[in-house]
């Protein structure tokens, strides 16, 4: 089925957030829309999907015009969308969801999961996915269940499929399954839109590429256009992708970590027995899948996690068993991995969000009192010297995009008088050009002499910033390597192998 | 300062790629958020919307509109007419008992329902107070009551019991007061921050543990009992205890009020102005980040729940030493701990609102009894329509129905 979208037009108010946008996906392709967050690629899905309706412009399917009041009338022309965040739900089984708001019922209502049962093994077989329908949902991982939105948009015989961010929350292995997936069913002549800010994805799938910003079409790319070319037309300038950083100039041990275990409640062992140590003025990057004591370490170094075994030094002093407050108090800076629920306060202002963690002595608070003046003082200077984007510095913070959310962060943490940097996926969610920046001030920091700690699960990211690369498997070191070490050698590592000769 | 580009709604998904289910509140506490976030204009239409309600149910309870309902079709101006007169009686009679009583010529006598609203509205805004401060450390404070009781009952002990000079004898029973409905409120939020017990259900326990220990303090001539008396009740509070009127002994307005204007002051003060209340706010709002941040939420939990318990022992003083001097008894909360959530629900948790909602509450107290003598319609109606207001506000996607004001923007 072929797609056109013609001069979507659609508005919030004053503000356009789609204008007059024309998309052409053919049968058999994979058409990529790129942009950066906010550039209006999810305003224009959603009015495809008929959750908005646009203000001009017509949706033509096949050459028919379309009218969709609703996701269902956009389902039953045969458009599918699987979203950035899963609309499944947990407790049902892989039958149920995919059956479910289509459910096909027997005598008095009795659900035929049967019939649900074998769709779901008909598609599944046809594409190769290994999924059991009779599997409960939350007990899968998340690829897998990304799988289940798949087979529930195709069980409905969709031949236009949408992917919001699909790859947001998978690990590279299964960001690779999924590009394999999205060219098996290009095989099958499904018409696919795939809406991304992450470029090295763009060209390993895209037969086209249409480049969004503020709401605009900026042109047409072709894959084989380089990483700096596509991100020049996503922001409109030219945007350095690599970070230019010397030679490290090292210092003294200043992180010493041994024999450090974290468990958790349930007495499970995220990390264990991990020993390393940083230099000052090296970067030492943690690479991993997610969820293999990469949340677990960091947590630990910031005094977060309750049962900690073996030893933390910062200089020479004893971290573990610290709370909190005396571990930032001794100089660690932190940028947490989820900066919505453990960076920011979202209810509150950019300024007061500004000294979340020094709401005790000087400068901002006198006897209990809080220095109204110091801390706006500070906000504006802040706000200015790491170009957060706000209207102002009492607006909340909730209410900026991902990127000026965490330079608030960032403006935070290395604003205060430093020992150490722990950097947790410090440029997840953030667009291109924050990345940009927040690579600057990372290398910034280690030239400063300071030991920074980050941790990282994109690839790209540890080799642009490490000095040293450690790689974690299941909560041990796999190995420590150099900076230079071959992308195919990491990858191999973060499987839990360890090549011959890669460790250093 | 560079422009701002502004969000666009959307895609604001977007930047929360990063989220991951176990990190998400639980959907209550996005209930509370949602209420203590609630703006102005939302508070003021329940109140609208329930006023209208209660309108209709005056009319519809009222005899005389029922009376003429009978021949409506033939005459249909008669309901209509029995109908305007039900409503526009009953909201007079609430004005004439709550603030002014234009039927009486000696203007002394008539703005003597004012300064009953007044009375009234002390111990309402101080309660509210307790309970909003909780509410914006992210606590439900349900144990108004109990936290009333044992510090309304420690402030007659006092009262009744110890002999000290006028004055000192006031003050030390307002302190012990205060002590003791903290400390059955830090209790709580003690058991939180050390054990992680549900503050709704550990409070609302407090409320029972709360009554019946008191109700055995007065049941026990050593502790507060009146000697040689059946009744659980203690002997009347000492005049050096009694909270001094206000405007002479024509109005029973007393000093509780004034303690209760301190008291907005002194809570906005800590919100808005003190690292403490920061720490409250932070912790209300995203305890995750305040922990990140170096907070000690645990602690917080627990010092806000003892300021709070105060607050609402505080109240419980007001009632003693001031409203009903005759003794202590086990009705002394006259439901106010209860009322108290309503207040702080109405005033969106902001002293100010809070100050407003117990002006009001107030009103309904004090109007509420001259609308039954005056139309004879019953007190509940005007409970309906406090117990209307909450459910409004609690429901505000109602309101916004209903008025068909937008969405709220996805934030």
């Amino acid at each position: 089925m072929k797609l056109e979208l013609r001069n979507i037009t659609k508005r919030f108010g004053s503000l356009v957030a789609n204008d007059s946008i024309s998309l052409t996906v053919e049968p058999g392709e994979i058409h990529c829309l790129l942009g950066e967050n906010g550039a209006g690629k999810s305003t224009l899905m959603n009015v495809l999907y008929g959750l908005y309706q646009a203000d001009e412009g017509e949706i033509v399917l096949d050459g028919e015009v379309q009218r969709f009041s609703g996701p269902g009338d956009a389902m039953a022309a045969g458009i599918g969308m699987v979203h950035q965040h899963f609309m499944l739900i947990p407790v049902f089984t892989v039958a149920e969801n995919v059956m479910l708001g289509n459910e096909q019922t027997g005598f008095a209502g009795r659900l035929d999961l049967d019939a649900s049962r074998a769709r779901v093994r008909e598609i599944a077989d046809r594409f190769g996915f290994h999924v059991d329908p009779d599997r409960l949902v939350e007990d899968l991982p998340v690829g897998v269940q990304q799988r289940v939105e798949i087979i529930k948009a195709l069980s409905r015989d969709a031949e236009v499929l949408v992917f919001d961010e699909p790859t947001a929350v998978l690990t590279p292995s299964e960001t690779d399954e999924l590009m394999e997936i999205m060219r098996q069913l290009r095989s099958a002549g499904k018409a696919i839109v795939f809406i991304t800010h992450k470029l090295r994805e763009v060209r390993e799938v895209a037969d086209r590429i249409t480049v969004i910003r503020l709401g605009k079409v900026v042109g047409e790319a072709s894959p084989s256009a380089s990483n700096a070319e596509l991100a020049s037309m996503m922001v409109g300038r030219p945007v350095e992708l690599t970070v230019r950083k010397d030679a490290p100039k090292l210092g003294k041990e200043a992180l010493v970590v041994r024999d450090l275990t974290v468990i958790d409640d349930t007495g499970h062992v995220h990390v264990d027995g991990l020993s390393f140590e940083i230099r000052a003025g090296e970067v030492l990057c943690v690479a991993g899948v997610q969820g293999n004591g990469q949340t677990e370490l960091t947590e630990a170094l910031l005094g977060l996690q309750g049962r900690v075994r073996g030893s933390i030094t910062l200089d020479g002093k004893e971290l573990v068993g610290r709370t909190v407050r005396q571990i930032l108090d001794a100089g660690v800076g932190f940028i947490p991995e989820d900066r919505q629920v453990d960076g920011l306060v979202a209810g509150m202002s950019v300024a007061e969000n500004l000294m979340l963690d020094r709401s005790h002595g000087s400068p901002f608070t006198r006897r209990g009192s809080l220095q109204l003046k110091a801390r706006d003082e500070f906000a504006r200077r802040m706000v200015h010297e790491y170009d957060v984007r706000t209207p102002g510095i009492e607006t909340l913070v909730g209410k900026l995009s991902g990127g000026n959310q965490q330079k608030v962060v960032v403006a935070r943490e290395l604003s205060r008088d430093l020992r150490l940097l722990v950097a947790a996926q410090p440029t997840r969610g953030v667009d291109v050009g924050s990345i940009e920046f927040i690579h600057k001030q990372v290398v910034a920091t280690r030239d400063s002499g300071l030991p920074v700690l980050v941790v990282s699960t994109e690839l790209d990211e540890v080799v642009a910033l490490a000095d040293r690369i450690m790689v974690l498997y299941r909560g041990r070191v796999v190995g420590i390597v150099p900076a230079d070490t071959p992308r195919d050698v990491l990858g191999l590592m973060m499987t839990g192998e360890t090549p011959e000769g890669a460790v250093a | 300062m560079t422009g701002a580009p502004p969000e666009i709604p959307g895609e604001t998904s977007e930047a929360k790629s990063g989220t991951t289910a176990p990190g998400d509140p639980p959907s209550w506490r996005l209930t509370l958020r949602e209420i203590v976030a609630g703006n102005v204009l939302t508070a003021v239409l329940a109140l609208v919307l329930a006023v209208i309600v209660g309108s209709l149910l005056v009319a519809v309870t009222d005899d005389e509109v029922r009376e003429a309902s009978k021949y409506f079709f033939s005459r249909p101006g008669d309901t209509v007419d029995a109908a305007f007169d039900a409503i526009w009686g009953a909201y007079t009679a609430l004005f004439q008992g709550s603030v002014y009583n234009n039927r009486v010529d000696d203007p002394a006598t008539a703005i003597r329902p004012l300064t009953e609203t007044l009375k009234f509205a002390g111990p309402l805004i101080l309660a509210g107070l307790g309970v909003g401060l909780a509410f914006r450390a992210g606590l439900f404070n349900i144990g108004g009551r109990g936290q009333m009781l044992l510090g309304g009952a420690a402030a007659g002990w006092i009262g009744v019991k110890a002999d000290l000079p006028a004055g000192i004898h006031l003050v030390v029973a307002l302190l012990v007061a205060m002590l003791f409905g903290g400390l059955w409120g830090a209790l709580a939020g003690f058991l939180k921050a050390r054990t992680g017990a549900h503050e709704v259900i550990v409070t609302i326990m407090l409320n029972y543990v709360g009554f019946y220990l008191v109700f055995y303090a007065l049941s026990q001539e050593s502790i507060l009992q009146a000697p040689n008396s059946a009744n659980p009740k203690s002997l009347p509070i000492q005049d050096s205890a009694t909270l001094p009127r206000l405007l002479g002994d024509r109005y029973t307005l007393h000093l509780g009020f004034l303690l209760a204007l301190v008291a907005v002051a002194v809570v906005w003060w800590i919100l808005n102005r003190s690292a403490f209340g920061f720490r409250i706010r932070a912790a209300g709002e995203n305890p995750e980040a305040a922990r990140t941040a170096g907070i000690d939420v645990g602690r917080t939990y627990t010092v806000v729940m003892l300021v709070a318990g105060a607050l609402v022992g505080l109240a419980g003083a007001n009632q003693v030493l001031g409203t009903v001097t005759s003794g202590v008894t086990v009705d002394l909360d006259a439901g106010i701990g209860f009322d108290a959530i309503t207040v702080a629900l109405l005033g969106r948790s902001r002293p100010l609102g809070i100050l407003a909602a117990g002006l009001l509450f107030g009103a309904f107290k004090a109007g509420g009894f001259a609308m039954q003598a005056s139309q004879g319609i019953p007190i509940d109606l005007v409970l309906v329509v406090q117990s209307l207001i909450v459910l409004f506000i609690a429901a505000p996607p109602l309101v916004r129905a209903v008025f068909r004001l937008p969405a709220k923007e996805a934030a």
